[in-house]
């Protein structure tokens, strides 16, 4: 930002739109982004050219320096990338763990060499990521895990369970915490990399109660990760997978932001299947006062966003209501998602078939799936804990992370 | 807390220093055991305008800073954190908002630096019944007498001038009223929270038009809004510290009582409220300074997310303390009284969840 005076943005963001409009295919306007749910697609050629230009130009990953594939961007101009796509109804085709997790973390501790690997085709939307964290024994405790990495020299040898290993079955490599050391519990773990193509790995979907889901068990038998592709020290793991995690959170937060169903604001939703009064308000006052008071969270809650980010750029540090975020965000999430339901009355209980519309079933499998916000990538339960002993300094008796 | 200038910055450090040295909470309970009537220390109201916060909002013309409403909502903060009781939210903030709204060049020249330097208090009054419901205006002016009843007028029995609303021809209006006008009669009013307000009777008194009808109403009460929901974030903030503290230090069971994870989820979720209230009151004022179209809207949410997480955390204060927080001789029932008062204070929760929603249309 600092280099940029408001005349040269604004320049910018003449170039970024004219770009937007020579290269974003028209058929894709107003589309969702095919890769978002982390599921398998067989994209079109039009989907493919446009993953391709905005990976050359590295704006799906606008901040990230240049010199590993990323746009090299201020953040000012990176939100007139933003801006001028969804100017144009245009979706940001480069996405995924890599980009939300494991990128920014491989750039914070990767050497030289693993970054010039790894993030170029992360930045490209060329490779898939999975995470190798949680184990059946170590879910909440995640330090208890015991993925076991022997060393054999130049590689190590893997053996041992993940499980909810999002996107397994369609990731090309994997960024996994395993144990290279039984004697201790949080200086035992490493992270490290590798193909998921290769014999000694297997994956097994996992059906969720939603239905199908992108969640995996996955088993290593022997298989290899090279030694160039361990990330920090050896038993220097832990560090890493805490830093990942908190990119972890800080995306989790942010995503489903405009539920309701089908990107449908949810009082948009009331108003077709409720109804107003004579005098304009929703024509259920129970509900009425619930979504508003919703509504109003989660305006504070876009606030405070804000404010962290303003705070952590203008007062050196860290801002502390970064702490609160996924706690906050998940459960106005999954409040929205309840309401969404009630809304459509028996016609949001439709779990297939063409007595439904397609926003009554979405809404129906995103209130299922949305039981899983609190749960993963720490759980409300672990997130307080968080809260109340590294920010507010309230003594922790079970000396657990 | 917000991105500051450095003005701000020090008037936010001024603040904080004359606060915890010259008006500690022992301040605000001698003002009450003395049963002042007019609810606030004169001298320590004196100091305050001494340093200029009676102008902060106040054009330098008119003898005020122009500092703006994010810089008030900071000094706010502060008296807020030890429950310092002013009149600073009716005069320099409500009422001075009248003025610089809907103030002729006469009426500003005549009131605005009084105001400002402190010499004279000024008051809303624009309630009429027990709930706030501006819209809602008996009271009437016909060649230019006033009269009707007002109530809760916060700082009633000190100030020197009101400004009321009242309807002319059907259309809501606000006129400035002197108190010590014949045709005016105050009730003081003694309420949970200690600070000064009364009921005002006017009959026949002289009324002097303001320029802006209902509008400038709700324009000022927003900004007595936004105030107030500053002044309950210092209080909250302060009564969360006091709690989280107190959790650290009380032994049960040989052990401190923070260490158990019922409380500390609890103190998670106070600290949580507390974040998302102050994006939201920051944001308002911000809005306000900026003269932004959504200032409706977002003080709206400032005081129902300050009132419910405020209403919380004192209910909190109280629970956690356990016994001792029972007792008059603790501070957790001033900041339990104070948030009530403050929560009904220019529109309480479901009120301003209804104001949103509305806005929202639905």
């Amino acid at each position: 930002m600092a280099d940029f005076g408001g005349t040269d943005l604004e320049g910018f963001r003449t170039e970024v739109r004219s770009w937007v409009e020579a290269n974003f295919p028209a058929s894709l306007k107003g589309k969702p982004n095919p890769m978002a749910r982390e599921e398998r697609h067989d994209p079109t050629p039009d989907q493919e050219a446009w993953r391709k230009a905005v990976g050359e130009k590295g704006w799906g990953t606008p901040t990230w320096p240049k010199a590993y594939g990323g746009g090299g961007l201020s953040s000012a101009e990176a939100r007139i990338v933003q801006g001028e796509f969804a100017r144009a109804g245009a979706y940001n085709p480069i996405g995924g763990m890599g980009v939300m997790m494991f990128g920014p973390t491989l750039l914070e501790y990767g050497t030289e060499a693993q970054k010039l690997e790894h993030i170029p085709p992360i930045c490209r939307g060329e490779i898939a990521w999975c995470q190798g964290f949680s184990e059946p024994g170590a879910g909440s405790d995640l330090a208890s895990l015991q993925t076991k990495a022997e060393d054999k020299g130049d590689h190590f040898v893997i053996n041992g369970q993940k499980i909810w290993t999002s996107g397994a079955q369609w990731a090309d490599w994997c960024f996994c915490l395993v144990r290279t050391d039984t004697s201790k519990k949080h200086e035992g773990i490493s992270f490290v990399l590798f193909t998921m193509h290769q014999p000694g790995v297997e994956v097994r979907p996992i059906p969720l109660i939603a239905g199908s889901s992108p969640f995996c068990e996955t088993f290593f038998t022997d298989a290899i990760a090279h030694k160039k592709d361990l990330v920090g020290p050896l038993n220097g793991g832990w560090t890493i997978a805490k830093r990942l995690l908190q990119h972890e959170r800080s995306g989790l937060t942010g995503a489903g932001g405009g539920l309701g169903s089908g990107g449908k604001p949810l009082e948009q939703l009331a108003k077709e299947y409720v109804g107003l009064d004579e005098q304009g308000r929703l024509d259920d006052q129970d509900l009425r006062t619930r979504l508003v008071t919703n509504a109003m969270n989660w305006r504070a809650f876009q606030q405070t966003a804000v404010r962290a980010m303003m705070e952590a750029k203008g007062n050196s540090g860290p801002s502390s209501a970064t702490s609160i975020m996924k706690n906050a965000g998940t459960q106005l999430i999954q409040e929205r998602h309840e309401m969404a339901l009630e809304i459509m009355g028996h016609q949001g209980l439709g779990w297939e078939g063409d007595a439904f519309k397609r926003e009554e079933l979405e809404a129906v499998r995103g209130w299922l799936f949305g039981k899983a916000f609190t749960i993963f990538g720490g759980s409300q339960e672990v997130q307080s804990n968080i809260v109340s002993k590294r920010i507010l300094g309230l003594p922790d008796l079970t000396q657990a992370n | 807390m917000a991105v500051l200038t450095e003005e701000q910055s020090m008037l936010r450090d001024a603040a904080k220093s004359w606060v915890q040295e010259k008006s500690p909470v022992t301040a605000f309970r001698k003002m009450r055991d003395s049963g002042v009537e007019i609810g606030y220390d004169v001298a320590a109201w004196n100091e305050m305008a001494e340093m200029g916060w009676a102008g902060v909002i106040i054009p330098e013309e008119y003898g005020g800073s122009n500092f703006g409403y994010l810089s008030l909502g900071l000094v706010l903060e502060e008296l807020g954190r030890t429950l310092t009781a002013s009149p600073l939210i009716a005069s320099g903030l409500g009422a001075a908002s009248a003025l610089i709204l809907g103030g002729s060049e006469s009426q500003k020249g005549e009131w605005l630096p009084k105001i400002a330097d402190g010499s004279v208090v000024a008051a809303l009054a624009v309630d009429e019944g027990p709930h706030h419901k501006p819209e809602k205006v008996e009271a009437t002016v016909s060649g230019g007498k006033l009269t009707g009843k007002k109530v809760f007028v916060l700082e009633g029995m000190a100030a020197n001038v009101f400004v009321v609303s009242a309807k002319e021809g059907g259309k809501i209006e606000l006129y400035l009223v002197k108190a010590d006008d014949a045709g005016v009669k105050r009730t003081k009013l003694s309420l949970a929270d200690s600070r000064g307000a009364a009921n005002v009777e006017f009959n026949g008194a002289a009324a002097d038009k303001l320029t802006g009808g209902a509008e400038l109403l709700e324009k000022v009460l927003d900004r007595a809004r936004a105030g107030i929901a500053a002044e309950m974030l210092g209080a909250a903030t302060q009564a969360f510290e006091v709690t989280l503290d107190y959790l650290k230090t009380r032994v049960q069971f040989g052990q401190v009582i923070g260490s158990f994870q019922a409380l500390q989820h609890r103190a998670a979720k106070m600290f949580t409220e507390l974040e998302l209230a102050r994006s939201a009151v920051e944001a308002a004022l911000t809005a306000i300074d900026n003269d932004s179209p959504d200032v409706p809207e977002l003080v709206s949410l400032s005081k129902a997310k300050m009132g419910d997480t405020f209403h919380l955390i004192s209910n909190e204060m109280v629970q956690m303390h356990g016994g001792i927080g029972m007792t008059d001789a603790h501070d957790a029932g001033f900041y339990l009284k104070r948030a009530r008062a403050a929560e009904a204070a220019f529109g309480n929760q479901a009120y301003h969840r209804d104001r949103y929603a509305k806005i929202q249309g639905y």
